[in-house]
């Protein structure tokens, strides 16, 4: 028999309906194998064995009574970005110490009404400021994939590390994540995992600790593309408590899969090919137009002449609502306090021993745009900026082209502390350069495994889309990934 | 423009966050990086482009100006680190 770990969600589904297997025998294989190996990547935080083995004997007693979610029975992890009732949530920052939300956040309690099962709370970059899960105060997580004939530990890429690792390792069936500016997509592409960022409104964020409210947005990273499919739909939702959130119906995403991408338009951007960009990404590339060619899609060259300015303009806008957002994180409601000789003091002293330095160096660049006589050159300009971001993504959907595809990050996965990184934090945030468009625009990316580079690591494109239309993401990636096939670790572990 | 010394200790005032003088050091070099960075947009001509308010264009979602929640104190003050009867307590504010 397969190990009941390696099934997907889809599969795991067909085996629970057939009662070939129960949630809690495959709820049980998870946190046995979370016992066994979490210690090796240190994938969650906070794991939840007992609440998870209560929440699937609950889902095989509703299937016995005829009662089927979505996702019945199925053991997924969370983020430790959303709100869990009574469970630890701490954006992996030591400012939330001992946080306990008394409230569920709207994409977790989508999926519990869906019927799945919470194994618990997985690592992150420190309040998702990160592009390879070493900002956490919890200690960097371990990518599950080494390059061949190396014994090098791996980051899974950030801030959704934990996710990625945990979906790659098999450590859960699928993960909940977040993507301001690559966060599920760029952890995606490490892993050979498929992580979605949906249009901006479509998940809630009720109940997500925030970064940058108007980038933020959730989204599953899966084993699979209809894995990814199957999530994405429990996770959208139309949710008063979130003003943002669009009144627009969820389409079933899993039926768009196996659809024809015949005569469909699918734009090549040139300012994608960027200097120093590896032969194996520029290989990867023309392999994916090579397979939507095939597929009977028509492939056009585009330009979106400001690309490479949302990198920059993102380091603005985001640390500006980051050093809003966190201005919460006082030492009175909630986590941690160190005390002072005054109130002024306590707050100062607080944040200091909270937040961990890429936090703190956010905050700071926040504060400083946003400051009096900057706020014109850098956040107006960067919001202008933005505009014409998106402008660019709009011309090109208007001429008639469907999707963009385009590499998922600049390279492979880079090792655990890597000494050029950590000198230059302008070279670490260039990691997020094809993910952090669509963020400034508002618009769906997708990332799926299509090969691997000589090194044996996974490597990722994206595809690109028109707002709410993640059903061509999902049908166009799954294209890619009936031709380039999965891609699964050697289990060294 | 570029950040010095006292510029870093003055932001991070404003940020609340204390700084020592080596990590205030520190800083200035890593913002500098950063603001040298983000320099670039200068040179893209925004006349006439409007800032971005909203990535979808719709109008933000009002409700009924009613009360819908409440009696809930226990809660809110059940993850602070110190309180008395519901309320949060601070270092003395007002002499």
């Amino acid at each position: 028999m397969t190990e009941l770990t390696s099934l997907t969600i889809a599969e795991a589904r067909e085996k629970l309906g057939a009662k070939e297997i129960t949630s809690v025998e495959l709820t049980k294989a998870y946190v046995d194998a979370i016992d066994a190996f979490n210690g090796t990547f240190n994938a969650y935080i906070t794991t939840t064995p007992e609440k998870a083995m209560e929440m699937a004997k609950a889902s095989d007693e509703r299937r016995a009574s005829g009662k089927v979610g979505a996702l019945e029975g199925i053991p997924l992890g969370i983020k430790d970005l959303f709100a869990t009732e009574g469970v630890h949530t701490q954006a992996a920052s030591h400012i939330l110490d001992g946080f306990k939300p008394k409230y569920e956040s709207t994409v977790t309690q989508n999926l519990w009404d869906d019927g799945a099962v919470m194994l618990g709370k997985l690592n992150m970059d420190e309040f998702a400021m990160g592009s390879s899960n070493e900002t956490s105060f919890y200690g960097p997580v371990v990518n599950p994939w080494k390059a061949e004939g190396s014994n090098q530990q791996l980051v899974p890429g950030g801030s959704s590390g934990g996710s990625a690792a945990a979906v790659a390792a098999h450590l859960c069936a699928g993960a909940t994540a977040t993507d301001t500016g690559g966060s599920i997509r760029q952890p995606a592409a490490f892993t050979g995992t498929v992580g979605i960022k949906p249009t901006y409104g479509r998940c809630s964020r009720w109940g997500t600790v925030a970064f940058a409210s108007s980038l933020d947005q959730a989204g599953p990273i899966a084993r699979d593309v209809r894995d990814a499919a199957i999530m994405l739909k429990s996770m959208a939702s139309v949710d008063k408590k979130d003003t943002t959130s669009v009144d627009l119906p969820i389409p079933d995403y899993e039926a768009a899969l196996g659809q024809s991408v015949k005569g469909m338009k699918i734009g090549i951007p040139k300012e994608y090919r960027v200097d120093n960009m590896p032969e194996e990404i520029e290989a990867l590339w023309q392999q994916g137009i090579a397979y939507l060619k095939d597929a009977g899609a028509e492939i056009v060259d585009i330009s979106l002449p400001h690309t490479k300015y949302a990198l920059p303009a993102y380091y603005i806008v985001a640390p500006a609502e980051a050093s809003s957002n966190l201005a919460r994180y006082d030492g009175v409601r909630y986590g941690l306090r160190v005390d002072g000789k005054d109130i002024a003091d306590m707050y100062e002293k607080t944040r200091a021993a909270g937040f961990g330095t890429e936090v703190k160096r956010r905050i700071m660049i926040g504060t400083y745009v946003l400051s009096a006589g900057y706020y014109d050159a850098y956040y107006l300009q960067a919001q202008k900026v933005r505009t014409l971001i998106k402008r660019d993504f709009e011309t090109v959907f208007h001429a008639g082209v469907d999707a963009i595809l385009t590499p998922a990050t600049p390279s492979s996965a880079f090792g655990i502390a890597d000494e050029n990184l950590a000198a230059d934090p302008v070279a670490m945030y260039l990691n997020d350069i094809f993910t952090v468009t669509v963020n400034m625009a508002g618009l769906p990316g997708i990332a799926v495994p299509a090969g691997l580079d000589k090194k044996g690591l996974p490597l990722g494109l994206q595809l690109l889309g028109k707002p709410f239309e993640e059903e061509t993401l999902f049908r166009t990636a799954h294209v890619i990934e009936q031709a380039a096939g999965k891609f699964t670790p050697a289990k060294w572990w | 423009m570029s950040v010095d010394l006292a510029t870093v200790k003055r932001v991070a005032r404003l940020a609340r966050i204390a700084v020592t003088e080596d990590d205030a050091n520190r800083m200035v070099g890593e913002l500098n990086g950063i603001i040298n960075f983000v320099e670039q947009l200068s040179e893209v001509d925004v006349t006439g482009v409007e800032p971005m308010t909203s990535v979808t264009p719709m109008d933000m979602r009002k409700r009924a100006d009613a009360v819908t929640d409440g009696d809930k104190a226990d809660d809110i003050v059940a993850n602070a680190p110190v309180t008395d009867r519901n309320f949060f307590l601070v270092p003395k504010v007002v002499e």
